[in-house]
């Protein structure tokens, strides 16, 4: 009887089945993770060479020097800006999915475009954009009577702001797909019951809409948390490797990227790797805890 | 009454929905505002795109910055790597996670459990942490400089096994057994019977695959530095001069490197959506 689920006796068949991808996950990703702690903790020549043990000197290093704080704090002020964009697209979504809407695939496609789009490509019109002396932003800016319109991309502070606001602008495809998604598994009756108990549109969003969104507005949340804690083309694209801004406005991978690849320091890289995997551990542990509290499953 | 009473079945356009177009045009117009710029942008001149009031429209359709990307950057080259390192890795991706996936989702064999679960760790380790000795590793075998060393790490994904494992769930076990009665081995019963079922799941493998390999920057961006290797995710930046941009030509790239996506997704559109949405929720 136990052989009822499983048609196929064991035997090498499974392991011819799952054999390759095992091998490649291996190699690729169980031996780094393992060989990427042992590098965090150690540090080399220039080209690899003479790999020495060094204990934690490598994560006082970048705490001592600032990058690791400035990296941090940098890496969850974008992350913040790129969140609001979870309940826009629930509104959104609301809307575009409200019962004999006109035009709705049109407006789903147009919500759904920056997902397709190639960061490095579409980030040189935000370059254009956010330019200091001929933006559009910019020009928009003075027209209003501000005249001391910042160069956005060279400024720091200023340049995290433009580069979160691009985000928020790339991730609101994804999540305005999953949200439209999530409200076609919501049963039309719901909406039906609560407008004979006389809600009103504002009222059915806040009571239906949204207790029935959560498990979609809780994945998204994390996901767009993950993915902000991974920030990196967003800032390599639109400010450039070589922005004096930089320093001042780099997140915690654009920190990974330039510490391994640009100077190769290897040993504090892997460091940065560590920290930024202790980021997402974190995100992924509030996550099993917090489904549990604040999803409602229909 | 008719205006208080919140019935649904009228196909009548009532005043809130005007509300509602407003709100949706504007935040679709915000979305699709780069892309719009970018063209008109890829068709005029520097002065025009520097041009202070903003000049929309170009004076004449300078389709000239778009043959002048070819001179300017190997834009064959890296188109070239682009479509192979998307193909590749999703052909690859496809393989190896359905047949993952299926014995996963439907033989027995010890530690099973204990894999799949080792499996799903990665996916919550973020990619930077694999990213310095992965690329010890493609240094090792001499492949820097080459799209398999793109290709490769990416190959073999956790997520796309877990997806193809819950599609294979889905499937009735029924179909397997008349398989094996009719003499199909293992891999018969996979290829020919369960994997043309499975094929909404190969679907959204596929698409998030696509999208991902043709887009991504860190990694290539690591193991290429000559403008002939690199993809066009890449290749774009050394358009970025540091001192002086030839902004109409790196607006024409752009609108280049974007163009196959584009069109692929106009193709498929329907489908495609559907596939995210799976692919999403099921994550």
């Amino acid at each position: 009887m136990a052989r009822r689920r499983g048609p196929h006796r064991a035997g090498a068949w499974p392991w011819v089945f799952i054999g390759p991808l095992l091998a490649g996950v291996a190699v690729f990703y169980y031996y780094p993770i393992v060989s990427n702690a042992w590098t965090s903790l150690t540090q080399s020549g220039a080209f690899g060479t003479n790999q020495r043990f060094v204990g934690l000197d490598n994560y006082a290093g970048l705490v001592d020097r600032g990058d690791l704080g400035t990296a941090v704090l940098n890496t969850l002020g974008y992350t913040l800006i790129v969140l609001l964009g979870v309940p826009l697209s629930v509104m959104v979504a609301a809307m575009i999915e409200l019962p004999g809407l006109r035009f709705a695939p049109l407006y789903r496609a147009l919500f759904f475009m920056p997902y397709l789009a190639m960061p490095m490509a579409i980030a040189q019109v935000f370059r254009l954009v956010f330019n200091g002396d001929f933006g559009l932003v910019n020009q928009g800016l003075r027209a209003l009577g501000v005249n001391a319109s910042p160069y956005w991309l060279t400024t720091p502070g200023f340049a995290l702001v433009a580069v979160a606001l691009f985000g928020l602008w790339s991730s609101i495809g994804f999540n305005v797909i999953i949200c439209c998604a999530g409200l076609k598994g919501v049963p039309r009756e719901l909406y039906e019951a609560a407008s004979l108990d006389g809600a009103g549109p504002v009222r059915q969003f806040w009571a239906v809409t949204v207790p029935m969104l959560t498990p979609s507005i809780f994945f998204l949340t994390v996901m767009q948390t993950i993915a902000g804690f991974q920030l990196f083309d967003a800032l390599f694209a639109l400010m450039g490797a070589n922005n004096p801004a930089m320093p001042q406005t780099r997140s915690l991978v654009y920190l990974f990227y330039q510490l391994g690849f640009v100077v190769n320091d290897r040993g504090s890289a892997a460091a940065v790797a560590m920290v930024i995997l202790v980021f997402v551990a974190a995100v992924t542990a509030v996550q099993f805890w917090g489904q549990r509290r604040w999803v409602t499953y229909a | 009454m008719p205006e208080t009473t919140p019935k649904r079945s009228g196909r009548r356009r009532r005043p809130r929905h005007l509300l509602v177009h407003a709100v949706l045009l504007t935040g679709g117009l915000v979305m699709a505002f780069p892309f719009a710029w970018q063209l008109l942008m890829s068709l005029a001149t520097n002065a025009e795109i520097q041009s202070v009031p903003p000049q929309p429209i170009p004076s004449r359709l300078h389709v000239e910055n778009y043959a002048a990307v070819f001179d300017r950057l190997p834009f064959l080259h890296q188109f070239g790597v682009s479509v192979f390192i998307t193909v590749v890795r999703t052909a690859g991706q496809l393989v190896l996670c359905s047949m993952a996936g299926y014995a996963f989702a439907r033989m027995r064999f010890p530690l099973r459990g204990v894999l799949f679960g080792l499996l799903l760790a990665i996916l919550m380790i973020p990619s930077q942490a694999y990213i310095i000795p992965q690329y010890g590793i493609v240094q090792a075998w001499g492949l820097l400089e080459t799209p398999w060393a793109i290709v490769l790490p990416g190959m073999f994904s956790a997520f796309g096994t877990f997806l193809m494992r819950q599609q294979f769930l889905s499937l009735p076990v029924e179909l397997e057994e008349a398989a094996r009665l009719d003499g199909c081995n293992p891999f018969q019963t996979f290829w020919r019977v369960m994997l043309p079922l499975a094929s909404p799941g190969l679907f959204a493998v596929g698409i998030t695959t696509v999208l991902y390999s043709w887009n991504d920057l860190l990694w290539p961006l690591i193991v290429t530095t000559r403008e002939t290797s690199m993809p066009l995710s890449v290749g774009i930046a050394t358009l970025q001069g540091q001192h002086t941009t030839d902004y109409a030509v790196l607006m024409a790239a752009s609108v280049m490197a974007m163009a196959p996506i584009f069109l692929l997704f106009l193709a498929m559109q329907r489908r495609v959506i559907e596939g995210l949405a799976t692919s999403g929720l099921k994550g």
